[in-house]
């Protein structure tokens, strides 16, 4: 299973992406995850590959191989869709977070109907989540990647119990609640497309 | 044994502990931070931040001459920086074992440079290992330091990005304490003067002849049977890419690259009827392959430039690959200064002043950008007040712009000093901005002398770089607060205008160590009247629409810096707020 997780520096990316791997961890998968942090946090495009089966050799996905491609920005799932295999599924958040070069004026910004349009004729299998929303809804935008990860989270093929057992292992005490709720909302909002 | 899930630095870290390692320095540097973090979680070992990666190196060999299994740890142009103690390293060899790992990053992920260290061990004498993955990086670390004191010779140890950075199933043991070996002054060995150092090259040969025997062992350099029609050497990550890419074919698979396991290249070369190297970067296994006088498929095919991916290779060797082009036209993201971002006040005092601006390495890098264009050059760490000098030597009564240099307080500690004591020295006018955010902040906030913190946390004194300012002699000297921006504009635009030596320190907490937690401002629509200049800040908060300049709430962390420069008066803290702008508990000027 090859999962590309993308969006901006600040997202949670990262973090999804340490529960996913865990959880293959957990289930008795070879795992292997790999990311690039430094400058990338700096409000910049962040990815992280997920790769994990029986046997893992490269930790970097190949274009055109990913089963799932998990969007934390709209803009930035337009930049990694080409990952998906042609059976591949999108999980994209509509949240728009404009690049530097666009909020100074020196870029234009892409249309956001013309970024569905892209995504609609490159990804069949795909699924709106409204995962920053329903975290500001909850109280705090940090938990869109929880809500993300319920939403995706029947897809993993991986038990309900063992994902939240990852989730709680992998979040800060305090934020336990509050993220075991916002899963529970991701979990709502979607079905595997 | 107990299966982990481990980065490469991590488990470097881990194998550190395991093998007995009791001293580790570093300075922080991606891909190589997370070895020393790492280090610090295991209280066996005395860790420190070095103040840079050549004193680094000298504090884990001084610990290894007194007979402690010692590691150093630095990316890859960190080793620039000490390749004057390691070089010498060699000569001397290791009493205690000693270990420095490099961290690569090709593709440039967060470097200035793709240089391959592996040619450091060649030039140095010093064997390299090459792990693939996180359980190599664990084991590989412990053979580093076995070898290292079997041979009497320190263990280059190189990683690159994906092998750092990336995460795998790692099994890992209990550490295993390894008792100080007896020290004895040694001066022929230890120091390195020249009559002794003759001895210790010749010396350094014969060992390096003896270390060469192991790496004809499977255990590093392993062959893997399969189709004749193609045999594949590879090291490092590049071995996993081309597996996959050529299931079927033989493989010979590097972990000791140097010593050259050339008996091993002419056995696995016997059995296959093509050859093809797959590395990245530099031909460093393809030269010696040839020097062989073997003939061999490698950079005349792949790429000497980038990461190499399995992609990248199906391509170079014409295979097929999925149909996956990116989409065009999708508007670049490069990373930016934070919301709050203390440098973007500095930044701002800077726009338009017609100044030569040397430029230095960390999160103020980004100022290189527009809004600000805040910078001339950027070479390596320390660089800044130096080119700065340099110019200003060269260009002198001719050049009427103001020479300026801006650097952070961590690369000012790294190796600032010493070019502001030469500008001093030299008698210069270059304005040297000290960026003083209060940490390491481009690395992962990591403490420096500045801040009094050790990494084993305990405190100290905090050395100011005011107070260093004037012991070099500099005789201007001052401190503003750049969330204050139009009274930092002020003091810069009278300093720039003086051309007289003189340091800037500003001085305010990075905005994403010590979160602020002010509620967000707000933009008056009435009173905007879209003149840009909050806009200019370039805060990632701000953006324009419709004529109007616009704050997202979600982004903006209050700073108010927004505020103080809007000439309008139309940007203020939101009603609810009781936050004066520009307001912070924490960082502010000492």
């Amino acid at each position: 299973m090859n999962i590309l997780v993308c969006g901006v520096g600040g997202q949670g990316v990262l973090l999804f992406s340490d529960i996913i791997s865990n959880l293959a961890l957990r289930n008795g998968l070879d795992v292997k995850k790999s990311e690039v942090h430094g400058l990338a946090q700096r409000g910049g495009s962040v990815t992280s590959h997920i790769r994990f089966g029986p046997k893992v050799y490269s930790p970097l996905i190949e274009e055109g191989t990913a089963d799932a491609v998990v969007a934390f920005e709209r803009l930035e799932a337009l930049r990694y869709v080409h990952f998906l295999c042609p059976s591949g599924r999108l999980f994209y958040d509509s949240h728009r977070i404009d690049p530097l070069p666009v909020s100074i004026g020196t870029a234009e910004r892409v249309p956001d109907d013309q970024i569905e349009a892209r995504l609609a004729a490159r990804a069949p299998r795909r699924q709106m989540v409204p995962a920053f929303k329903t975290a500001l809804e909850l109280g705090n935008v940090r938990v869109q990647n929880t809500v993300m990860l319920g939403a995706v989270s029947s897809c993993l093929g991986f038990p309900d119990e063992s994902i939240k057992q990852s989730l709680t292992e992998l979040v800060k005490p305090a934020a336990r609640e509050l993220n075991l709720k916002a899963f529970a909302v991701g979990q709502a909002i979607s079905a595997c497309p | 044994m107990t299966r982990k899930l481990l980065s490469g630095d991590e488990a470097v870290a881990r194998g550190a502990w395991e093998a007995g390692c009791r001293v580790a320095a570093a300075y922080p540097g991606t891909p190589s931070t997370e070895i020393l973090e790492a280090i610090s979680t295991y209280k066996d070992i005395y860790s420190e931040w070095s103040t840079n990666e050549k004193v680094a190196l000298e504090v884990a060999l001084g610990a290894s001459i007194s007979g402690a299994r010692a590691l150093a740890a630095m990316k890859h142009v960190g080793l620039n920086v000490a390749a004057d103690p390691f070089f010498s390293a060699a000569y001397i060899g290791a009493l205690g074992g000693f270990v420095i790992v490099t961290a690569d990053d090709p593709g440039l992920h967060s470097s200035q440079n793709e240089q391959d260290n592996r040619f450091y061990g060649l030039m140095a004498r010093v064997p390299v290992l090459c792990p693939s993955n996180s359980q190599e990086c664990r084991d590989y670390t412990m053979r580093a330091f076995a070898i290292s004191e079997e041979f009497d010779l320190p263990v280059l140890i190189r990683l690159t990005t994906r092998v750092a950075h990336s995460s795998g199933i790692v099994e890992v043991g209990e550490r295993t304490e390894v008792p100080l070996k007896p020290y004895e002054k040694k001066v022929t060995k230890n120091a390195i003067l020249p009559a002794f150092a003759k001895v210790r090259h010749v010396d350094l040969e014969k060992r390096i002849d003896r270390v060469a025997a192991l790496s004809l062992q499977d255990e590093f350099n392993r062959i893997e049977p399969g189709s004749v029609d193609l045999g594949i050497i590879s090291d490092g990550v590049c071995y996993h890419y081309a597996r996959e890419v050529y299931p079927d074919a033989s493989f010979l698979k590097l972990g000791m690259v140097w010593p050259f396991p050339g008996e091993t290249v002419r056995r696995f070369a016997a059995t296959v009827k093509e050859l093809l190297v797959v590395e990245e970067v530099d031909p460093f296994i393809e030269l010696q392959v040839r020097a062989l006088g073997l003939k061999v498929t490698g950079k005349d095919r792949l790429p000497r430039t980038n990461e190499m991916s399995q992609r990248a290779l199906r391509l170079s060797m014409g295979l097929p690959a999925e149909k996956a082009e990116p989409e065009t036209g999708v508007t670049a993201r490069p990373p930016a200064l934070c919301p709050g971002c203390p440098h973007t006040g500095i930044y701002f005092a800077l726009q338009n002043q017609k100044a030569f601006i040397g430029g230095d390495i960390g999160c103020y890098t980004l100022g290189v950008m527009p809004p600000h264009s805040g910078m001339d050059t950027c070479v390596d760490m320390g660089a800044s007040i130096t080119v700065a000098h340099g110019t200003d030597k060269a260009l002198g009564a001719t050049d009427q712009r103001p020479h300026v240099a801006i650097i952070g307080d961590s690369t000012f500690f790294h190796s600032g000093v010493t070019g502001l004591i030469n500008t001093v020295y030299n008698k210069s006018n270059v304005i040297t901005i000290i960026s003083d955010n209060r940490t390491t902040g481009m690395t992962g906030h990591q403490n420096h002398p500045g801040t009094g913190q050790t990494l084993m946390g305990s405190f100290g004194t905090i050395i100011k770089p005011e107070e260093i300012a004037k012991a070099c002699g500099v005789k201007t000297v001052v401190v503003v607060d750049p969330y204050k921006v139009k009274e930092t504009r002020k003091v810069v635009r009278e300093l720039l205008a003086k051309k007289e030596p003189a340091v800037i320190v500003n001085r305010r907490a990075c905005a994403l160590h010590i979160r602020l937690h002010n509620p967000p401002f707000k933009v008056d629509p009435e009173k905007c009247d879209g003149c840009k200049t909050c806009i200019r800040l370039g805060c990632p908060a701000l953006s324009f629409d419709n004529g109007k300049a616009h704050i997202t709430a979600t982004t903006c962390v209050g700073c108010g810096m927004c505020a103080d420069v809007c000439p309008e008066g139309a940007i203020s803290a939101s009603p609810k707020s009781n936050v004066q702008s520009p307001k912070s508990s924490a960082g502010s000027p000492s």
